[in-house]
C-alpha cells in the first residue's frame, strides 16, 4: 500500500497569514476589551479600578496641564543618570576582574557578598547619607544597575571560546588587541542580557526611589494619587512606568540587532 | 612587514633563549628532488632560493630548528627530546597515531605552547591554520583575513588573500552564513595574508567532507608552489600526506620515530607504484596492518585496486587522472588511522 503523501507548506506563506505585530497586540487588546466590559456593566467599581475611558480621559488631562510630561522628564532623567553611573561602575569592575585573575581575587567575592544584600534594604541608609535629594535616587538605581552588568559582562568574558583567544594569539595580536578584538566582542551579549535585565532593575529602583519621598517624578504623582483615592491617576502612572519599560525594552532589542547580528542564534519557529 | 626574511628564526620557550647560540647541523638537510621551483610572491625575496639546488648558505638555513625539546603535562611526557629540523620551503608532513603528541608539537612550534624545556628555533613570521576554521563570529570575513596584521592594512590586501582562496565573493559576509569548506578556506586566507615563512596546518582538512576535503588539498598544494613557504602538516592522512609532502615523518613515544623523503613526481599519482608502496611501509610505522596478513605486498593490491576504483570514478566523471583531482579513495575501515 503506498503511503499517504502531505504537503509541506512553505514558511512564508503561512507567515504571511496574520501580521506579527497583529499577534503580539491581540493579548493587550483582549485584556483591555475585558477590563472596559467589566467597568461598563458595573462589576469592577471605579473606587476600585477606573475603567479604561476614564484612565485615558486623565491621561489627556494630565498631559494637558503639563504635569505628566513633567514627571516623565524628571523621571527619565534620573534613570539616565543612574544608568550610565551603574553603567560605568558595574563594567569597569566587570573589565577589571574579567580580564585579570588578580582583579578577580580582590573584586568578585566582594561584589558577590554585596549582592546578596537586597538593595531596598539600602534605602535607609542611602537617606542618612546622601539626604532626601536627587543623590539618594540616583544611587538606588545606579546599585541595581551596576550588580546586573557586572555579573552579566563579568559572565561574558570568562565564556569567551578559549580557541578564539588561541588563534587571536597566534594571528599575532597583543593582550590589548585580544581585549579589544576578541574578548570584548564576545562578552557583548553577556553584556545586552545586562543591560536589559539593568532596566528592568532601573524602574524598579526608580518606583523604590520615588514613592518614598519625593516632590516631583512619577512616583510623587503616585503617592499623591494614592492620598487622594484617585485609581485613575494610579493607573496612569502605572501605565507610564510600562510604556517606558517597553520602550527601553525596545531601544536594547534594536541594539541587539545591530550589534548581534553575526550571532548564529535560534530566533524562534 | 614584508622586510623580514625567512632566514630569521626566532627562539621558543623559556630555556631557548640562551642556548639559542648552539645551533646543531641539520639532520635531515638533503634536498629533496621535489622541492617546487617556487614562484614566491613579490615580497618575500630570498623565499625564491628554496628550489631544486640548494647552496651551501641553505644547506644551514631552516625554517624550523628543534633540539632535544621535552613537553610534559602532568609528569607524563608527551614529547620526548625531539629533534626537528624543516628547510626553508620545505614542505613536511607529520603522522602519528591520535595522542601521539603532533598537535602539541605543532602548538609548541606555533608559539601557543611554551611550558617546554629544549631548543626551539622558528619563523618570525609564521602562521597557523587550525583544524576548526576559528574564524571570529563578530568579525566579516575580510576583517577576520587582517585580524592581527601590523599597522592599518587595507581591504585590498584581505581581498587579494580572499581571491587566491577562492572566496572573493564573501568578502564582506559573516562567518556564520560561510561553509565548512568555505570557512576552512577563511582560515587558510587569513594565515596566507601573513606571508609567512612557516606554515603550521593542524589536520585541517580533518573536518571536512570528502569531496571538498579534496578541493583545499590541492588548494594548499597550489598556494606552496606558489608562495614556496615551509609547511608542517599534521595529518593522521596517509595519502594526504603523500600527495602533498616532501617528507613524510612518523611521530611516536614523543619522538620522530620513523621519517622518509617522498619522492614521487609532482602532481602525485595514487596509482604510482612507488605511492602505494610508501603508503604500506608509512601504515606499517604507524602500527596499521593493512591486511590479515602483515605482508607488504598485500597492502599494495589493497591500495591498487582501491585507486582503480577511483580511476573508473574519474574517467566517468571525464576528469583527468591527477590525483588530486580524483576522488580520493576512503581507506577500508581496517586502514584508517585515527
Amino acid at each position: 500500500m503506498p503511503p499517504v503523501l502531505e504537503p509541506v507548506i512553505p514558511l512564508s506563506t503561512r507567515r504571511r497569514a496574520v501580521p506579527r505585530w497583529l499577534r503580539r497586540a491581540i493579548g493587550p487588546v483582549f485584556l483591555l476589551a475585558l477590563w472596559q466590559i467589566c467597568s461598563a456593566t458595573g462589576a469592577l467599581s471605579p473606587d476600585t479600578l477606573a475603567s479604561p475611558g476614564t484612565i485615558a480621559r486623565t491621561t489627556a488631562d494630565l498631559t494637558q496641564d503639563g504635569t505628566l510630561p513633567g514627571a516623565m522628564a524628571v523621571s527619565v532623567q534620573r534613570v539616565l543618570i543612574g544608568l550610565a553611573l551603574g553603567g560605568v561602575i558595574g563594567i569597569t569592575l566587570a573589565l577589571i576582574s574579567g580580564l585579570s585573575r588578580l582583579g578577580e581575587d580582590l573584586i568578585d567575592a566582594t561584589v558577590h557578598m554585596l549582592r546578596s544584600i537586597p538593595w531596598v534594604g539600602m534605602i535607609p541608609l542611602f537617606i542618612i547619607w546622601l539626604g532626601i535629594g536627587e543623590a539618594p535616587k540616583i544611587a538606588l538605581i545606579a546599585l541595581g544597575v551596576a550588580f546586573h552588568l557586572y555579573l552579566n559582562v563579568y559572565a561574558g568574558i570568562r565564556g569567551v571560546d578559549a580557541q578564539l583567544i588561541e588563534a587571536g594569539t597566534a594571528l599575532g595580536l597583543g593582550r590589548w588587541g585580544l581585549v579589544r578584538h576578541v574578548v570584548l566582542p564576545g562578552a557583548l551579549p553577556g553584556a545586552m542580557t545586562g543591560l536589559r535585565y539593568s532596566l528592568a532593575t532601573a524602574w524598579l529602583a526608580l518606583v523604590f526611589g520615588e514613592t518614598i519621598n519625593a516632590d516631583e517624578g512619577i512616583g510623587f504623582l503616585l503617592n499623591r494619587a494614592r492620598e487622594f483615592f484617585q485609581t485613575d491617576v494610579i493607573v496612569v502612572c502605572l501605565l507610564v512606568y510600562a510604556v517606558l519599560g517597553l520602550l527601553a525594552d525596545f531601544i536594547v532589542r534594536t541594539l541587539e540587532r545591530l550589534l548581534l547580528q553575526w550571532r548564529p542564534t535560534f530566533t524562534g519557529a | 612587514m614584508a622586510t623580514d626574511v625567512h632566514g630569521r628564526i626566532v627562539p621558543i620557550g623559556k630555556t631557548a633563549a640562551n642556548q639559542a647560540t648552539t645551533a646543531t647541523t641539520a639532520p635531515h638537510g638533503k634536498p629533496s628532488p621535489q622541492t617546487p621551483a617556487a614562484t614566491a610572491t613579490t615580497t618575500t625575496t630570498t623565499t625564491t632560493t628554496t628550489t631544486t639546488t640548494t647552496t651551501d648558505q641553505d644547506a644551514d638555513a631552516a625554517a624550523i630548528e628543534v633540539a632535544g625539546l621535552t613537553r610534559s603535562f602532568d609528569g607524563r611526557r608527551v614529547i620526548d627530546d625531539l629533534h626537528l629540523t624543516v628547510r626553508p620551503g620545505e614542505f613536511v608532513a607529520l603522522l602519528g597515531r591520535s595522542g601521539c603528541g603532533k598537535s602539541t608539537l605543532l602548538r609548541v612550534l606555533a608559539g601557543l605552547d611554551r611550558e617546554i624545556e629544549g631548543r626551539v628555533l622558528v619563523p618570525r613570521r609564521r602562521a597557523v591554520a587550525f583544524q576548526a576554521p576559528r574564524l571570529m563570529p563578530w568579525k566579516r570575513v575580510w576583517h577576520n583575513v587582517l585580524l592581527g596584521l601590523p599597522g592599518r592594512p587595507g581591504r585590498a590586501l584581505a581581498e587579494r588573500a580572499l581571491a587566491e582562496v577562492g572566496l572573493t565573493e564573501q568578502a564582506t559576509a559573516w562567518p556564520k552564513t560561510l561553509s565548512g569548506g568555505e570557512a576552512q578556506r577563511a582560515s587558510l586566507a587569513r594565515a596566507l595574508v601573513r606571508e609567512p615563512d612557516l606554515l603550521l596546518l593542524d589536520e585541517p582538512f580533518g573536518a571536512l567532507d570528502a569531496l571538498t576535503r579534496i578541493t583545499a588539498q590541492r588548494l594548499v598544494a597550489d598556494v606552496w608552489q606558489r608562495r614556496g613557504c615551509a609547511v608542517l602538516l599534521v595529518t593522521h592522512d596517509v595519502e594526504e600526506a603523500l600527495l602533498l609532502a616532501d617528507r613524510a615523518l612518523v611521530m611516536d613515544g614523543g619522538v620522530i620515530a620513523y621519517e622518509t623523503p617522498v619522492a614521487l613526481p609532482r602532481p602525485r599519482d595514487l596509482a604510482d607504484p612507488g605511492f602505494a608502496a610508501l603508503r604500506a611501509e608509512l601504515l606499517d610505522q604507524l602500527g596499521v596492518t593493512t591486511s590479515a596478513s602483515v605482508a607488504t605486498s598485500a597492502s599494495v593490491a589493497t591500495s591498487t585496486s582501491v585507486i582503480a576504483s577511483a580511476s573508473v570514478t574519474a574517467s566517468a566523471q571525464g576528469t583527468s587522472l591527477a590525483p588530486e583531482e580524483l576522488g580520493r579513495p576512503r581507506a577500508t575501515p581496517h586502514e584508517r588511522i585515527r
